[in-house]
């Protein structure tokens, strides 16, 4: 039935993952539209970021297929996924600690730009690659930390980077895992803010715990429970499906 | 922008007046040789810290493709001088580079494909592996004797026939200072720039496109490649190449002068390739025991100064820049008189030790510090340890002097910073 969707910017099929012999995706399929907002939620350990994982190459099903933009990406190095337009960023801030914002920046946007493994260009003289790498920082709020080491910034400041990072090479589908883990209430304003300007036009993929940010940002939700999809629709269906309630938002709005 | 450009110029323009200067103020051939023998390990510290301090790759066997370098150039040195290949002297390092290059693309595609202590432990293996292959084909290695060449072939050009040692600085130094310059630029590009973030995180790096394997890969060809220039210095310098050049030892070595000298800054390396050098040709001239405080030295440098002495440099800029660097001489004063004490303490001790041990050879009194010892009586060994142990109860006296100096100017930096 989600095979019908026209533009198709991220499809899996049947995708199964075992570590030796543990299942921890037991067949999913999904089909993300391009330009959608999609929230992934689940009780913890239910392998939300596994499918992760899974999707930007960091590990290789076992089985099933996934497709990015109708191109089979199942079996691809992260890089190359991320050259093919998909960008991710960690539950784990995953920043380069000891360079400043300013080059953490920079080298997000290196090979979209074309620069590659160039050692006959002078960095501090790609224009484009400053401009793009300054627009991020100003995009991000981080313009008064430029040079500062981002290994000694807040924590807040950390995630916003780490967004930062991510959206930088300008994929066009975005995967956000757990954005808003650890922030207090005015942080995670800010942070959906951010998110939501930095999606604009773009496909998202997030898994979050907060149900305010799930049902403030998401236009549909899919319920991972045990490895499986248990229920998927907008807000308003899941909040209204009772095995959702069941399974995961009971437990919590109780 | 323009006001770093400017302080870079000047920084370069500095090193090459200094480079070309220095022979003239220190004239003795032992200076000479020392300085030449400076040019190579600065060349050769750069390189590696291409590996350590900019991508992480921690490499126990970066002598090789110095060694290898130097025993292509010591072959190509001998065919030019049997007239079968005519090729400028001067040019010979770009050989060793070539050389080091080759060895690099082919060695590092293997060690490369690991990182972290797998990667320290292949490079480890290929260092012991060439090592035995120079003790097995005698025909390119030389065996135990080495190769041996002179440098003094092919025609003088413009009177530069390279025999006078003081040519053969000024050739190094051209080359080092070249050197220097292209590595600084190297850290200056996109590849230069994706290294530190592989050092940093190289996880992150493959989701931003970037493969984190090439790009180590990539480093390390253009580390082999220095390394072989420098290389090709030693053969033009020293005239013979020895299965010591590709050994495990000498790769030991350029890792301790990079550590020392300070792996965070590019400088770092370069100054402690001069102080190695300066150390190796100086204490062993004076003591036999000279690796004994070699390997003090490093350990205490590690424990104290992780960051090496370029570390110790960039913590006093601030102090320098607010002009309160005079606050800190006395307690350096008094720090470093009570340190040179513990060290006068430890320094009889353990040549007393040496004599006792070897006295059959070294004789069983000497002369320390303009005083006759004796090390069979016991007067000294008294007076030596009383002198070590008293001096570090003072030394660590002083430390808390020194400590206050630095709080006070801290504290002086914060309210300055802020008004």
């Amino acid at each position: 039935m989600t095979t019908s969707l026209q533009n198709v910017a991220l499809e899996l099929k049947a995708v199964h993952k075992s570590f030796g012999r543990t299942p921890i995706i037991n067949g999913v399929d999904l089909a993300i539209a391009q330009g959608e907002r999609h929230a992934i939620i689940g009780p913890n350990g239910a392998g939300k970021s596994t499918l992760f994982n899974l999707i930007s190459g960091r590990f290789h099903a076992t089985s099933g297929q996934i497709l990015l933009k109708g191109e089979d990406v199942t079996v691809l190095e992260p890089q190359d996924i991320n050259r093919r337009g998909l960008s991710r960023s960690f539950q784990i801030t995953n920043i380069f600690p000891r360079l400043s914002v300013y080059e953490n920046l920079r080298c997000a946007v290196l090979w979209s730009l074309g620069y590659r493994y160039s050692f006959w260009h002078r960095v501090a003289k790609l224009e484009t690659v400053r401009a793009r790498a300054e627009e991020i920082m100003r995009k991000i709020g981080l313009e008064k930390r430029r040079d500062r080491a981002a290994g000694v910034l807040s924590y807040a400041e950390q995630r916003a980077l780490e967004i930062g990072i991510t959206i930088a090479g300008g994929a066009d589908v975005i995967l956000l895992d757990e954005p808003t883990a650890g922030m207090s209430h005015s942080e995670t304003a800010d942070a959906v803010a951010l998110i939501r300007s930095v999606s604009e036009g773009k496909t998202l993929v997030m898994v979050e715990h907060d149900m305010g940010v799930v049902f403030g940002l998401a236009d549909r939700i899919s319920v991972l429970v045990y490895g499986k999809v248990l229920a998927l629709g907008t807000p308003q269906e899941i909040r209204g499906n009772s095995a959702v309630q069941e399974a995961y938002l009971g437990t919590e709005t109780a | 922008m323009s006001g770093v450009l400017f302080r870079r110029l000047l920084i370069w323009g500095l090193t090459a007046a200094v480079m070309i200067l220095v022979p003239l103020l220190f004239k003795q051939s032992f200076a000479l040789s020392m300085l030449s023998q400076m040019g190579i390990a600065i060349i050769f510290a750069l390189s590696y810290n291409m590996l350590l301090g900019q991508t992480g790759m921690l490499s126990f066997g970066h002598a090789v493709y110095y060694g290898l370098g130097a025993f292509v150039c010591a072959h190509t040195l001998n065919a030019i001088g049997a007239g079968k290949l005519a090729l400028p002297v001067m040019l010979l390092p770009l050989v060793g580079g070539v050389a080091g290059l080759a060895f690099g693309i082919v060695f590092g595609y293997v060690t490369t494909k690991r990182s972290g202590t797998p990667f320290a432990m292949i490079s480890l293996g290929i260092a012991e592996m060439v090592a035995a292959c120079a003790l097995m084909f005698p025909g390119f290695f030389g065996g135990e004797g080495g190769i041996a060449t002179n440098r003094q072939v092919g025609q003088a050009w413009h009177g530069l026939s390279f025999g006078p040692q003081i040519q053969v600085y000024y050739l190094i130094a051209g080359w080092c200072f070249l050197c220097m310059i292209v590595m600084f630029a190297f850290t200056q590009t996109p590849l230069g720039r994706m290294a530190n973030a592989v050092r940093d995180n190289p996880e992150r790096v493959k989701f931003v496109g970037y493969n984190a394997t090439r790009v180590r890969y990539l480093v390390f060809c253009i580390a082999s490649f220095f390394a072989g220039i420098a290389g090709g210095l030693g053969t033009i310098n020293y005239e013979i190449v020895t299965a010591e050049n590709v050994g495990v030892i000498a790769s030991g070595n350029v890792l301790i002068m990079s550590f020392v000298g300070g792996v965070g800054h590019f400088f770092g390396p370069v100054i402690g390739a001069m102080l190695v050098s300066f150390l190796q040709s100086a204490l062993s001239s004076y003591t036999q025991a000279w690796l004994l405080y070699f390997g003090l030295f490093f350990v205490v440098m590690i424990l104290f100064a992780p960051g090496g002495i370029a570390s110790l440099i960039m913590l006093h800029l601030p102090a320098a820049r607010n002009g309160l660097l005079p606050r800190l001489i006395p307690s350096y004063l008094i720090s470093g008189a009570a340190l040179a004490v513990v060290l006068g303490g430890f320094i009889t001790l353990v040549e007393m030790t040496y004599h006792l041990e070897m006295g059959e050879e070294l004789g069983k009194s000497f002369k320390l510090f303009g005083l006759i010892v004796d090390v069979t009586a016991v007067t000294p060994w008294l007076v030596a340890a009383v002198v070590f142990v008293a001096g570090l109860g003072v030394f660590a006296a002083t430390v808390k002097v020194v400590r206050r100096s630095w709080d006070g100017i801290n504290v002086e930096l914060q309210t300055r910073g802020a008004s």
